[in-house]
Formats: C-alpha cells, sequence, structure tokens
C-alpha cells in the first residue's frame, strides 16, 4: 500500500498528454474518413449511399470497447502487432468517422436543394458543386453537433484504458490500485474530463442557440 | 495470412453466449426503467421545481455528461466499498448505468415536456375533451412522440456501454466473451462473434422501435 503523494497525483495529471495525442489523432482520423462517407450518403449513386449506410451502421451498432478490441487483434492476424496506441487511434477514428459522416450527411441534405440545382445551371461540375457551393453553407450548421462530437470522442479515449493504453483513466486505475484512495482519484481524473468537455459542451450549445435565432 | 481461424471455441460456447445476451439485456432494460424514473423526476424538477433542485439538477446533467462512464463505473465500484456499502458488480453496473442514463434521459424528456404548447391544451378543452382525454391525446402522445427517437437511441447507446461493465466483472455478454476468450485464446473469433451479436441486437432494437412508432405514435391522415 502506497500513500497519495504529489508524485502519484502528477503521474496521473502527466497522462492527460497521452489522452489529448489520442484524442487529436482520433480527430483527425474521423475528418479524413467523415468527410468522403458523408460525400457518399449524399451522392447520387446508390450503391455509395447503400455500402457506406452499412458502414455507418456497424459502427453505431456495435459497442465501441468491441471495436477497439477487433482494432487490437485484427493486424495481429496478418502478422502486424500493433501498440495499444495504434489500436485505440485506429478503432477510435472508424469510429469517428461513421458518427461524423452521419453529422455531416444532415449538415449537407440541410442546404437547400435549390442552391445545388443552381449551380448546376450555372455549368458547375460536381466538385466545384459541392466545395465552393454546398459545404460551405453546410460548414456553418455543422459546428455545434462536430464539436458535440469532439466531447463524445474525447470521452471515447478512456476506452483505450481497457486495452491497455496508459491515458489519464488507466494512470488512475494504477494509482488506485496502489493507494485505494477512489474517490479523490476517480474524482480528480473526473474533474480533468470535465474542465476538457464542459467548455466545449457551454460552446456547442451555445452556437447552436445562435444557428437557431438567426434562422 | 498466417491465421487460421476456428471458430469451433465459439459454437461450443453458445450458451454462455446466450445467457450473455440475457444478462445484458436484462442490465440494460432494468437501467432503462429505472433511470426514466429519475429523469422524469428530473426533468420535472429542472423545469418547475424551485432554485435549488434546478441548480442541484443541472448540476448533476453537466457533470454526467462531460465526464466518461468508465470514470463513473469505476468511482461508484472502487468508492462504495470506502463507505462500507457493498454491491455485487451487477448491482454496481445497473446503478452506473441507470445514473447515466438518467441524466440523458432529463434532458429528453424536459424536451418532450417543452414540446407541448399550451394553446394545444386549451384548444383539447375548448373542443369539449375530458381532462384525461386531454392528457392523453393532448398532452401524453405528442410529448411521447417528440421525445420517442432520443430515447429508443439512447436505450440502444446504453445497450451497447454497458459492455463496458464487464471492465468490473459483471456478468454480461463482454464479460462472457472474455471469460471464454481466457479459457481458449481465440481473442479474434469470440470478439467478432460478439461483435456481430451486438450488431444483431442493435438492429432488432431498431427494427422494432421503428415498428412501434409508425403502429403507436403515427397521426393518421398526416403524409
Amino acid at each position: 500500500m502506497r500513500e497519495l503523494g504529489p508524485d502519484e497525483i502528477l503521474y496521473i495529471v502527466f497522462a492527460v498528454r497521452w489522452t489529448f495525442l489520442l484524442s487529436l489523432i482520433a480527430l483527425v482520423g474521423s475528418f479524413a474518413g467523415g468527410l468522403p462517407i458523408a460525400l457518399a450518403r449524399t451522392s447520387e449513386f446508390a450503391s455509395l449511399r447503400l455500402i457506406t449506410k452499412g458502414f455507418v451502421r456497424i459502427f453505431q451498432g456495435t459497442p465501441l470497447l468491441m471495436q477497439l478490441f477487433l482494432a487490437f487483434f485484427v493486424p495481429s492476424l496478418f502478422g502486424w502487432n500493433v501498440s495499444a496506441l495504434t489500436a485505440a487511434a485506429i478503432g477510435l477514428s472508424l469510429n469517428g468517422s461513421a458518427f461524423l459522416g452521419e453529422i455531416w450527411r444532415g449538415c449537407i441534405e440541410n442546404v437547400p436543394k435549390g442552391q445545388s440545382e443552381a449551380a448546376t445551371a450555372l455549368g458547375l461540375n460536381y466538385p466545384q458543386r459541392m466545395f465552393l457551393v454546398v459545404l460551405p453553407q453546410a460548414v456553418r450548421i455543422a459546428i455545434p453537433p462536430t464539436i458535440g462530437f469532439l466531447v463524445q470522442l474525447i470521452k471515447g479515449t478512456s476506452l483505450a484504458a481497457i486495452i491497455g493504453f496508459i491515458e489519464v483513466t488507466r494512470a488512475a486505475q494504477e494509482i488506485n490500485n496502489m493507494t485505494f484512495r477512489p474517490f479523490a482519484i476517480f474524482g480528480l481524473v473526473g474533474a480533468i474530463y470535465f474542465v476538457i468537455c464542459w467548455p466545449l459542451s457551454l460552446y456547442s450549445a451555445h452556437m447552436e442557440k445562435r444557428l437557431l435565432a438567426g434562422a | 495470412m498466417i491465421y487460421r481461424f476456428d471458430f469451433s471455441a465459439v459454437w461450443q460456447a453458445w450458451p454462455e453466449l446466450l445467457e450473455g445476451v440475457r444478462q445484458t439485456l436484462l442490465l440494460s432494460g432494468c437501467a432503462m426503467v429505472f433511470g426514466m424514473i429519475l429523469a422524469v423526476l428530473g426533468a420535472l424538477g429542472k423545469s418547475w421545481g424551485p432554485w435549488p433542485v434546478r441548480l442541484l439538477v443541472s448540476a448533476y446533467v453537466e457533470v454526467i455528461r462531460n465526464t466518461p462512464f468508465p470514470i463513473q463505473l469505476f468511482m461508484i465500484f472502487f468508492g462504495l466499498p470506502v463507505l462500507n456499502i457493498r454491491l455485487s458488480p451487477d448491482v454496481t453496473a445497473l446503478l452506473a448505468l441507470t445514473l447515466n442514463f438518467a441524466a440523458y434521459g432529463v434532458e429528453i424528456v424536459r424536451a418532450g415536456l417543452e414540446s407541448i404548447p399550451k394553446g394545444q391544451i386549451e384548444a383539447g378543452r375548448a373542443l369539449g375533451l375530458k381532462r384525461l382525454q386531454i392528457f392523453r391525446l393532448v398532452v401524453l402522445k405528442p410529448a411521447i412522440k417528440a421525445i420517442y427517437p432520443a430515447l429508443t437511441s439512447q436505450f440502444i447507446l446504453l445497450m451497447l456501454y454497458s459492455s463496458v461493465c464487464s471492465t468490473i466483472a459483471a456478468t454480461e455478454l463482454t464479460g462472457a466473451a472474455g471469460d471464454i476468450v481466457s479459457r481458449t485464446f481465440r481473442s479474434f473469433e469470440v470478439y467478432f462473434a460478439v461483435t456481430v451479436i451486438y450488431l444483431a441486437m442493435s438492429v432488432f432494437f431498431w427494427t422494432l422501435f421503428d415498428a412501434i412508432e409508425r403502429r403507436y405514435l403515427a397521426y393518421p391522415g398526416r403524409r
């Protein structure tokens, strides 16, 4: 049994950098995957829509924990041993792509159809229509739910602890096993997550209210 | 590919997996029912209670919604024994899921309460409906209709999140999978099969909830 001293507390607090790193990688991955999915979900090709709908349903219909387990075990089938960080980053990115793709699909569909029809009438091709006319308008309404997604993502990184990646939740578990001061330790870690997530939630709600007021 | 798949470990363990499914459904079903009771109380408190109640409910909702579920689970699992309260892992898991669901439920129910315009109730009265009819047809049905999509998707999230309770050794599907893996070392096969089972459960509930909505919550003559 060890005492809960400054060293232990610093160990937990410094583990936040791994939570940040994982969140950042997964965020980039989700953006990179989410945009093609959103575009495919709103495309004129039924097969593209169907395939991406299946992808989204699979990730929304299974536990994130299972997705992380599989991200850990599937590469080893091919003889690649991935670290817990890599597995968590892959799992969270794929999961995030599905959720963000679905959020952004809604935002793209929210742009009045007349906009893209007018662009077509003016002779713009698909990339011009999408990137110059539709997406700039969709981005405006996409901001609040995307920030909401970011909160969900940051909370989701805590599951990486279960596959053995030492971020802040895992660090807390380790220290708790040594010192057995659950209220202090998980209270501290809960407070850390809260301090990160709450401002984002407030900002997201504020932006949403402003959009509604402007509409 | 140098790996040889062997799903026999999965087939042999099917009674165990089936029991896991039952436990997961039981756990999430109970958490939803208890969570909804708390959510309705919380929503009434937040909408119409005195200011200390409103503040308390708001704080609760924000804290739960802005911290990860595993932290809430560990806080309860490791914290209660310190207070000399001993609960089994299953009861701890139920408690954590209930408290988590309640926070999301408060906001969902409140949105439902606020969705009913006062004029609608007055219109019902003007048409000569009885009090119970007004409550049932003018208040309850539209309110349920308004919260139904958010509530049902929250239930599916709850069911999927209950897998995290395997970390405190609660008996549910993911825990059963862990037991089978530690016996057979067939990690990929078992987790793949369990993922498919979760997906099947989600698809089942998506279909069921959709059918219920169309059968009972749709208004005739619209669309």
